[in-house]
C-alpha cells in the first residue's frame, strides 16, 4: 500500500490563556502528524484543549511554542495577513452553529469565500453550483439560513467550506446541533469528501458516533495528546 | 454578489435602527444646511455688492444725514462717474409686521447704478416721470398682490404721515442673489414733501451712493472725497459698498457666531448618533467579522465593510437632508423673504453638508473597526451560539 505523506506536522506545540493575573496551560508539548487524506477524530471531555489545537492548526489561534506545518508551510511564522491569505487558500471550516452570514442567501454565502479568489463572477457561480450540488442544496440556493433546518445549514456550510476546495477541512463539533438524523447525513457527507474528493479532515467532537466515520481518533485531556490511537 | 451587495445587506439589516438614524441625519443635515443658508442671507448684501459702487455717509452715525449741497463737489470728485443719493424712509404698510426695505431714491442715476434691477422700458419711464411713482421688486409684489397702477400707502415713522405711493415698476433680479424686495421711490416727492411739512429737514440726504470709473480707483475715490469734506459740519465717511453691507453684518456677529456654533453642535450631534449605531452593530456582529476573518478576510476589508456600512448610511442620510433642503429653504425663504431678501442654498453649504457628513461616517467607524480588527478570532467565534 502506497505511504501517504505528511500535510500536517505538530511539533512541540504549547499554548496557554491568561485569565486575570492566571496563566492557564491549554496546550502542552503537543507532537504529532497528520497525513494526506486522513479523517481524524480529536476527542476529549470539555476544556481538553480540543478546540484550541484545531485552531492552532487552521492558523486562526497562535502558537505560544513549537511549530505546525501545514502542506510545507510553517504557519508559526506568518503575519497575520500573510496568515489570512493563507487560510483562504488552505483551510475550509465547519463550525458547530455553521456560522452562516444571515443576510446571505445560501448561493451567496457559498460564494463569500470566493470573492478572495482572483475567479470571474461566472467562474464563482460555477465553483458555487458544483459546491451545493455535492451538498444536495441546489434547490435551496435562494434560501436564507433561518429559512434552512439545522442540518441544511451544516450542509451550506461544508459547501463553503470546500468550494475553494482548501488543503484541510477542520470541523469544530460539526453535529454538536443537530438531532440524529442530521448528524447521520452530515458525517456520511464529510465521509463522502474524504473517500470520494481526498480531503483531508480534523474534527473535534463529543460524539462516539461521529467519530466512528474518522480513520482515527486522537484524544486530549488537560491539554495532552494521549498516546492511544484507535484507528 | 459583491462586497457592495454585502454593505447594503448589512446596513439594512435592522431596518428601524438604520432607518431612523438616516432619519436623524436627515434631519441633522437638513437643519446644517437650513442654519448655514441663514448664515448666507445676512451676508447676501455683501455678496451682491459691486466693486464699481461706494457709499458716502455721515461719519458720526448712518442715522445723521449729510447736506443734498455735497452733490455737486462729490460728481466733480476725479474718479467719480455717477452719484446718486437717498434716505432710508422706514415706512411701514399697513402693519409692522409687514417689513421691507424702503428707501427714497434719486431714481435715475440709482437705477443707473443698479443695472442688476431689471424692469421693462415702459416701466422704467412710467417710473420716472411719476413723482408719486414706485418700483418694487417682484417678491415684494407678489407678496402683497401689488399690480401696476395700484396705489400703496406706507405710514412713515421717520418721516411721519401717510404717504402715498403709485406702483409703476416692478423689477426683476439679474440672477438670485440681487435682492427683489425693495420698494424705491423718488427722493424728491420726499424732500418736497419736507420743504411743505418739515422744511429744518428738507436738503438732507442719509448717504450718496457714488459710481466709480474704475473698480481699482476706489480707495483713493474715497479718500479724496471725504477729504474734501474734512472739517465741515458733516464730515464724511465714504467705503466701498462691501465694507458698508459689512458693517451692518458685523453688528449681528454675535447672532452670526451663535447661528455658526449651533451647525457645527449638530453635525457633532449626528456624529455621536452614528457612532452609537456603528457601535451597536459592530459589538452584535463581532462573532460575523470573525467569521469573515476565518474565511480569510484580512484587517482591511473588515474596515472597508465597517466603514462602507458607516458611510453607505451617513451619505444616504446626506442625500436626503441636501433633498429636503430646497423645498424647506424654498418655504423658508417665502415667509421670511423681507427679513432675508435673498435665500438660496449655496454651493458652500452643500459642498459642506457633504464633508461633515462623510467626515461622521469615516469618524463614527473608526473605534468599531478597531475592536472587530483586533479582536482575536477564536474570542470573536466564542461569542457565537
Amino acid at each position: 500500500m502506497e505511504k501517504k505523506s505528511t500535510i500536517v506536522e505538530i511539533l512541540h506545540v504549547s499554548k496557554s490563556y491568561r485569565r486575570g493575573s492566571q496563566i492557564v496551560p491549554v496546550i502542552d508539548d503537543i507532537t504529532f502528524d497528520i497525513n494526506e487524506g486522513e479523517f481524524l477524530a480529536l476527542m476529549g471531555p470539555s476544556g481538553s484543549g480540543k478546540s484550541t489545537l484545531l485552531n492552532l492548526i487552521a492558523g486562526i489561534d497562535k502558537v505560544d511554542n513549537g511549530t505546525i506545518t501545514v502542506g510545507g508551510v510553517d504557519i508559526t511564522n506568518l503575519a497575520e495577513t500573510d496568515l489570512a491569505r493563507w487560510r483562504s487558500v488552505n483551510v475550509g471550516f465547519i463550525f458547530q452553529f455553521y456560522n452562516l452570514i444571515p443576510v446571505l442567501t445560501a448561493f451567496e454565502n457559498v460564494e463569500l469565500p470566493l470573492l478572495l479568489t482572483p475567479l470571474s463572477r461566472d467562474e464563482r457561480h460555477s465553483h458555487v453550483e458544483t459546491a451545493l450540488r455535492v451538498v444536495n442544496l441546489l434547490d435551496r440556493v435562494d434560501h436564507y439560513p433561518k429559512q434552512l433546518s439545522g442540518g441544511q445549514q451544516q450542509r451550506v456550510a461544508i459547501a463553503r467550506a470546500v468550494v475553494t476546495d482548501p488543503t484541510i477541512l477542520v470541523a469544530d463539533e460539526p453535529t454538536g446541533d443537530l438531532d440524529r438524523v442530521s448528524t447521520g447525513e452530515i458525517m456520511e457527507l464529510m465521509d463522502r469528501l474524504n473517500i470520494e474528493s481526498g480531503k483531508t479532515i480534523i474534527m473535534v467532537t463529543h460524539d462516539p458516533r461521529a467519530a466512528q466515520k474518522a480513520h482515527k481518533i486522537r484524544h486530549l485531556d488537560k491539554g495532552i495528546l494521549s498516546d492511544n490511537e484507535h484507528s | 454578489m459583491n462586497i457592495l451587495k454585502i454593505l447594503f445587506k448589512n446596513a439594512f439589516r435592522h431596518k428601524l435602527r438604520t432607518g431612523l438614524t438616516i432619519l436623524s441625519i436627515t434631519i441633522a443635515i437638513l437643519a446644517f444646511c437650513l442654519l448655514r443658508t441663514v448664515i448666507s442671507a445676512w451676508y447676501a448684501g455683501v455678496e451682491a455688492s459691486s466693486a464699481n459702487r461706494l457709499v458716502t455717509r455721515n461719519a458720526v452715525s448712518l442715522i445723521f444725514s449729510l447736506p443734498f449741497s455735497y452733490k455737486e463737489k462729490i460728481r466733480q470728485t476725479e474718479g467719480v462717474s455717477t452719484v446718486s443719493y437717498g434716505n432710508w424712509f422706514g415706512g411701514i404698510y399697513i402693519d409692522e409686521k409687514n417689513f421691507f426695505a424702503n428707501f427714497a431714491v434719486e431714481p435715475k442715476t440709482y437705477l443707473d447704478l443698479y443695472p442688476e434691477f431689471r424692469l421693462s422700458e415702459d416701466q422704467k419711464n412710467a417710473f420716472l416721470r411719476d413723482r408719486r411713482g414706485f418700483m418694487a421688486g417682484q417678491k415684494l409684489a407678489a407678496k402683497y398682490g401689488w399690480r401696476l397702477g395700484e396705489i400703496v400707502t406706507l405710514k412713515g415713522t421717520i418721516f411721519p404721515g401717510n404717504w402715498e405711493f403709485v406702483l409703476r415698476g416692478i423689477y426683476k433680479g439679474k440672477d438670485d442673489t440681487t435682492d427683489e424686495s425693495q420698494f424705491l421711490f423718488h427722493w424728491d416727492y420726499l424732500n418736497e414733501t419736507l420743504k411743505r411739512t418739515a422744511p429744518g429737514r428738507a436738503d438732507q440726504v442719509g448717504f450718496y451712493m457714488i459710481g466709480v470709473s474704475s473698480p481699482t480707483l476706489s480707495t483713493q475715490v474715497a479718500e479724496r472725497i471725504d477729504k474734501s469734506f474734512k472739517n465741515s459740519i458733516a464730515e464724511t465717511l465714504t467705503e466701498t459698498e462691501k465694507a458698508f453691507q459689512m458693517g451692518f453684518v458685523s453688528m449681528s456677529n454675535a447672532i452670526i457666531t451663535a447661528i455658526r456654533l449651533v451647525s457645527l453642535v449638530v453635525i457633532v450631534i449626528i456624529l455621536a448618533v452614528v457612532a452609537n449605531t456603528m457601535a451597536m452593530t459592530s459589538r452584535e456582529r463581532i462573532g460575523e467579522y470573525s467569521i469573515f476573518k476565518t474565511l480569510g478576510f484580512g484587517g482591511w476589508r473588515i474596515a472597508g465593510l465597517i466603514f462602507g456600512e458607516s458611510l453607505v448610511i451617513t451619505m444616504i442620510g446626506c442625500v436626503f437632508g441636501i433633498g429636503f433642503t430646497f423645498p424647506v429653504a424654498d418655504a423658508f425663504g417665502h415667509a421670511m423673504g423681507t427679513y432675508f431678501p435673498v435665500f438660496n442654498v449655496d454651493n458652500d453649504t452643500l459642498g459642506l453638508a457633504v464633508l461633515y457628513s462623510f467626515a461622521v461616517g469615516i469618524l463614527s467607524a473608526i473605534i468599531p473597526t478597531y475592536r472587530a480588527i483586533k479582536i482575536p478570532i477564536a474570542d470573536g467565534l466564542r461569542s457565537i451560539g
